[in-house]
């Protein structure tokens, strides 16, 4: 019986990561600095997401929400402290476990970050292609079973990303993400540049995939219905440079709904969208 | 009352001190790069098809403009070098000057010029562009390594072709500097021949063609890392392009400069006696 590209994984994977019970901390930061030269972006982050959960990191602009993903990630190193999978730090594993254990982590980044030298199928099928031995016709299958998945028809898949709109290329980059079957998917700012009936699509493309397969989700937005519709937990972040000498640089971690009754005015403004005596600081 | 801080005027030992420390990191960050590079070449080859896109992209279309200054720097040579010779009265021995000094030193330079200006300035601003739209993230997210991916085919590429288009280069500078010499000026075809076989030894081809895989492995390198670290925006990507080329140019003549001593040394040691041309 031929298996069905949507709801197997498929077959020739070698998959780290089996059994990660719910709730289960799947990736933590540990005292996690960093700094780019000079500048200082994170300081003493710790942070835990559990497995099965679906986080939105909030802030500013620039306080270190998409650096914190990265370093979740291993795209980044941290200048100090501890990213640890599943309970083992990130420094411990050689080249070849961190090529590995990183497809544990399906990577939605935020201008889509599509191979502009290859057509959508060749993106879609990079994944698969790199890592599987699998065969030509099944993989045609997967992506565009992954294509569909995501609200576009196969039709797409000849077109080069120069030929798409914003939201069409959103979507062809989760459908590259999720062609490899992630167990955690990273989301940097999935709905911005998009407009409000595209925003709802991809919110719910995101539950979308969250109810057909128990993946843990992180997502970095400024967007409040993205953190209203799907989020379990919301940290927010603030920029060093507003903070005090050994203020921690998270200034709240708890429920969507906590998020919206906070009586702390950094929380508050940021997520009623309200600029508050900050305009002093334009007008001075 | 608050008041603007003006930064104090750095002294000239301090930008000498920072130029130094700069240029000796940036040194060191391209050999580690190299090293790097090699280390995943030892790993195993990239898929065949990548490797092959990138030869093509810098072997077969930059035949085209190798022909093209290959000829004319054959043909300048012979018109630059007749007045001086037929002075002389030794005009048919322009054709030992004009073939040897295409094989030894012109035809590698200007291929790797060439190479530098078309093929290094696009890799820089291509992986530049990859690098700030985060298509190298994607990469390694994608469980590619993009050094693997990346780097390694574009060295292949430059390093096995560049002998191959400096050839190309030695062989038509040779057809452009003979048709001119000898349909235009009227230089005798025979001895052109036969003083150019006198002169031009399979040393000086070999040598040449052995000094353009340094330039080609430079280049890529030198463009590579361009490339990898490139600042943000479009600015970054321009920069990087410009950069990956200046500093190509520069590595090729310091380059040929070292190779030249050493190659020179070797000769005289091989074959003790008069001094050679090399």
């Amino acid at each position: 019986m031929s298996q069905s590209p949507a709801t197997t994984r498929h077959e020739s994977f070698d998959h780290p990561f089996t059994g990660d019970e719910f709730g289960q901390p799947i990736i933590r930061l540990d005292g996690v600095s960093k700094q780019f030269g000079d500048h200082e972006v994170l300081r003493d982050i710790s942070l835990t997401i559990r497995a099965g959960d679906t986080v939105c990191l909030i802030g500013e602009s620039g306080c270190g929400k998409s650096v914190t993903m990265k370093l979740m990630a291993s795209l980044l190193k941290p200048t100090s402290g501890h990213v640890l999978w599943d309970d083992g730090p990130v420094e411990d594993r050689t080249d070849e476990e961190l090529v590995r254990d990183r497809l544990r982590f399906g990577y939605l980044f935020q201008g889509a970050a599509l191979f502009d030298s290859m057509n959508v199928f060749e993106n879609v099928a990079f994944g698969l292609r790199q890592n599987t031995k699998m065969s030509e016709p099944y993989m045609r299958d997967v992506v565009a079973q992954r294509l569909m998945d995501v609200g576009l028809t196969p039709a797409t898949a000849d077109k080069m990303p120069s030929e798409l709109s914003g939201g069409m290329k959103k979507r062809v980059g989760l459908a590259r993400t999720l062609a490899l079957m992630p167990d955690i998917i990273l989301y940097d700012e999935p709905t911005t540049g998009l407009d409000p009936i595209m925003i709802d699509v991809i919110n719910n493309l995101i539950l979308k995939t969250r109810k057909r397969r128990p993946v843990t989700s992180v997502i970095v937005t400024h967007e409040m219905t993205t953190v209203r519709k799907v989020a379990d937990h919301v940290v927010m972040f603030y920029p060093l440079s507003r903070l005090q000498p050994g203020e921690s640089q998270i200034v709240f971690e708890g429920t969507p709904d906590e998020a919206f009754e906070s009586n702390d005015p950094r929380v508050w403004q940021f997520v009623y969208g309200e600029a508050g005596e900050r305009m002093q600081e334009f007008a001075a | 009352m608050s008041t603007a801080t003006v930064p104090p005027r750095a002294s000239i030992v301090h930008v000498i001190g920072r130029s130094t420390i700069g240029f000796v990191t940036t040194v060191g960050d391209l050999v580690m790069f190299t090293l790097d590079m090699l280390r995943w070449l030892m790993r195993g080859l990239p898929r065949r098809s990548v490797v092959l896109q990138n030869m093509y992209e810098v072997g077969v279309r930059s035949i085209p403009v190798v022909l093209i200054t290959g000829l004319f720097i054959g043909m300048v040579l012979a018109i630059q070098g007749y007045a001086q010779f037929a002075l002389l009265k030794m005009e048919t021995r322009l054709g030992a000057v004009i073939n040897m000094a295409l094989v030894a030193e012109l035809g590698p330079t200007l291929a790797a010029t060439m190479l530098a200006g078309r093929v290094g300035s696009a890799m820089a601003a291509e992986l530049g562009t990859m690098r700030v739209t985060e298509q190298i993230d994607a990469l390694r997210a994608l469980g590619a390594n993009p050094i693997q991916y990346l780097v390694v085919p574009r060295f292949l590429a430059c390093f096995l072709l560049i002998p191959m288009l400096t050839a190309i280069a030695d062989g038509i500078g040779v057809i452009g500097g003979w048709l001119l010499s000898t349909q235009s000026l009227g230089i005798d075809s025979t001895y052109y021949w036969h003083h150019s076989k006198a002169y031009v030894t399979a040393w000086d081809v070999w040598t040449g063609l052995l000094k353009s895989m340094f330039f080609g492995a430079a280049i890529s390198m030198i463009a590579c890392y361009q490339g990898f670290h490139c600042g943000s925006g479009a600015e970054g990507v321009g920069r990087a392009a410009t950069s990956a080329f200046v500093l190509s140019f520069v590595a090729i003549l310091v380059l040929d400069f070292f190779l030249g001593m050493f190659l020179n040394e070797l000769y005289r040691t091989i074959w003790p006696g008069p001094a050679s041309f090399v």
